[in-house]
């Protein structure tokens, strides 16, 4: 198994314990990445409001050199955001004639062009459907038995377009949970908004969302995503949310990097920001079980 | 009686949608059915002052300065509920994030300064070609003349510094897309 990777802005900053944990865990389980060579920012949620036109040019940048440096390879996307806006640019030329060669004219400036190959791959769907949870249970050594974690699969990766998850009813991350010897938390927040980009314009309101995960949460040791965005918003506001006890929001690689046995350098928990005292026990208390 | 089979003289009504960019967004609203499905999914829809379903109706109508009166499509965070579930298959988040571009452009002030998030953000993003968390910040709180402003980051800020999240950022695409940029600005200039 081999992808085209397209880590994305945060993964390279405030998300880099994504970046690492998607990098090691992906090594261990025999699926290979390469780096898509010169990529840049896909826009993220900020391009539409701003043009309609770079909202597509942007990301068929990156497809373009994807097919051109990398042919006949997914794109895999560990950021729902960047997964998202990549994707859009086939389904939005499908449906609309002209655009094609719109984007064409505008990657012209840089002497590219995208023929609309390329298949577009979150994370989450490459763990889930072409990894699968026999596998990911193949590498377990240090079993979660008695952990229970929360999926949170949050907007982009689930909306508009229902690929390979219900976007209702999303499922697919517990066949992987479960894989690793942990409990899944039952609840019906995992595809409820966490505010985006509201945390920076209308913090007021996104804070009401964010309170209404956390409070869903509670009985479960730990949230797991599978956004930098959703991850920032759900760890870094739990006191301005108001919500007493603090919850850890680990990456869902992290997770899996740390039933596989990875080392601290390959999980990168230390650059979590609420990493808790009550995850740790429960943390030490599996690796102790299992022992 | 004569008269009855003498072709009238008729004068074409001037076109109703001569605003182009109000009639874009009507066009992706045309089939709404008013059902509510939207506003009853919108996980935002209790801070807004118009709900997404009147809002639709009143575009419909040509009520544009009403609508660019009303904070409703700022209130977006693209969770694409709406999209998912509208029975009419409505593109209604992207309708969303054309109203933002609506109020940028012909909106008062207060849309104006509410668009410079994004309009910041897509700054650096032309500047470094891979977006740099910390200056965009610093320019939008620049731009947003709030002296409280960075404060409310403060506490944030100070976590990610002890994490050392706090940096400037990569600058090896540095200038990478003002090509691709130039082109789309002239692109959309000519349309």
């Amino acid at each position: 198994m081999k992808y085209a990777y397209y880590p994305g802005c945060s993964l390279g900053t405030s998300a880099e314990e994504y970046d690492v944990s998607t990098r090691e865990v992906l090594k261990r389980l025999g699926v290979e990445l390469s780096e898509i060579p010169d990529w840049t920012c896909c826009g993220a949620s900020a391009v539409e409001p701003v043009s309609r036109l770079l909202t597509l040019a942007l990301p068929a940048r990156n497809l373009a050199l994807t097919e051109r440096e990398c042919p006949g390879l997914d794109m895999l996307v560990p950021c729902s955001a960047c997964y998202l806006n990549h994707l859009r640019v086939g389904r939005e030329c499908a449906t609309d004639r002209a655009l094609p060669g719109r984007i064409n004219e505008a990657l012209g400036a840089e002497g590219l062009s995208y023929a609309g190959k390329v298949r577009v791959r979150h994370l989450l769907d490459v763990l889930a459907s072409d990894v699968g949870p026999k596998a990911v249970a193949a590498q377990v050594s240090h079993s979660l038995e008695g952990l229970s974690v929360a999926p949170y699969y949050g907007c982009q990766a689930l909306r508009p377009f229902a690929l390979f998850d219900d976007p209702e009813h999303p499922r697919s991350m517990e066949p992987l949970i479960s894989a690793l010897g942990a409990t899944v938390f039952g609840w019906d927040m995992g595809g409820r908004c966490c505010g985006a980009s509201l945390m920076a314009t209308r913090r007021d309101v996104a804070l009401v969302s964010v309170a209404a995960i956390l409070d869903a949460a509670a009985g479960a040791d730990v949230i797991v995503t599978v956004c930098p965005m959703c991850q920032m918003n759900l760890e870094a506001y739990q006191s301005q949310a108001h919500h007493a006890d603090t919850i850890s929001v680990l990456y869902l690689p992290q997770l899996l990097g740390l039933a596989f046995g990875l080392s601290d350098e390959q999980t990168l928990l230390d650059k979590n920001l609420a990493m808790t005292d009550a995850l740790k026990g429960k943390l030490r208390a599996c690796e102790a079980a299992s022992a | 009686m004569k008269n009855m089979h003498t072709p009238i003289a008729f004068t074409p009504a001037p076109l109703v949608f001569q605003d182009e960019a109000l009639a874009e967004i009507q066009s992706m609203v045309r089939a709404c059915m008013q059902c509510g499905t939207c506003t009853a999914s919108c996980p935002n829809s209790f801070a807004m002052d118009l709900a997404p379903r009147q809002m639709w109706r009143m575009l419909l109508f040509g009520l544009k300065q009403e609508v660019l009166e009303s904070r409703t499509f700022w209130l977006c965070s693209s969770c694409y509920s709406c999209t998912l579930r509208c029975p009419r298959g409505l593109p209604l988040t992207a309708a969303m994030a054309a109203l933002k571009r609506l109020a940028a452009a012909e909106g008062d002030a207060v849309n104006r300064k509410k668009a410079l998030f994004y309009q910041e953000f897509m700054q650096n993003v032309e500047q470094n070609g891979r977006i740099q968390e910390m200056g965009f910040m610093c320019h939008y709180f620049l731009a947003m003349h709030d002296p409280l402003l960075p404060l409310e980051y403060g506490p944030l800020g100070l976590k990610l510094l002890a994490k050392g999240k706090l940096h400037l950022g990569d600058s090896t695409q540095r200038g990478r897309l003002g090509p691709l940029f130039a082109k789309v600005r002239s692109m959309e200039e000519a349309s």
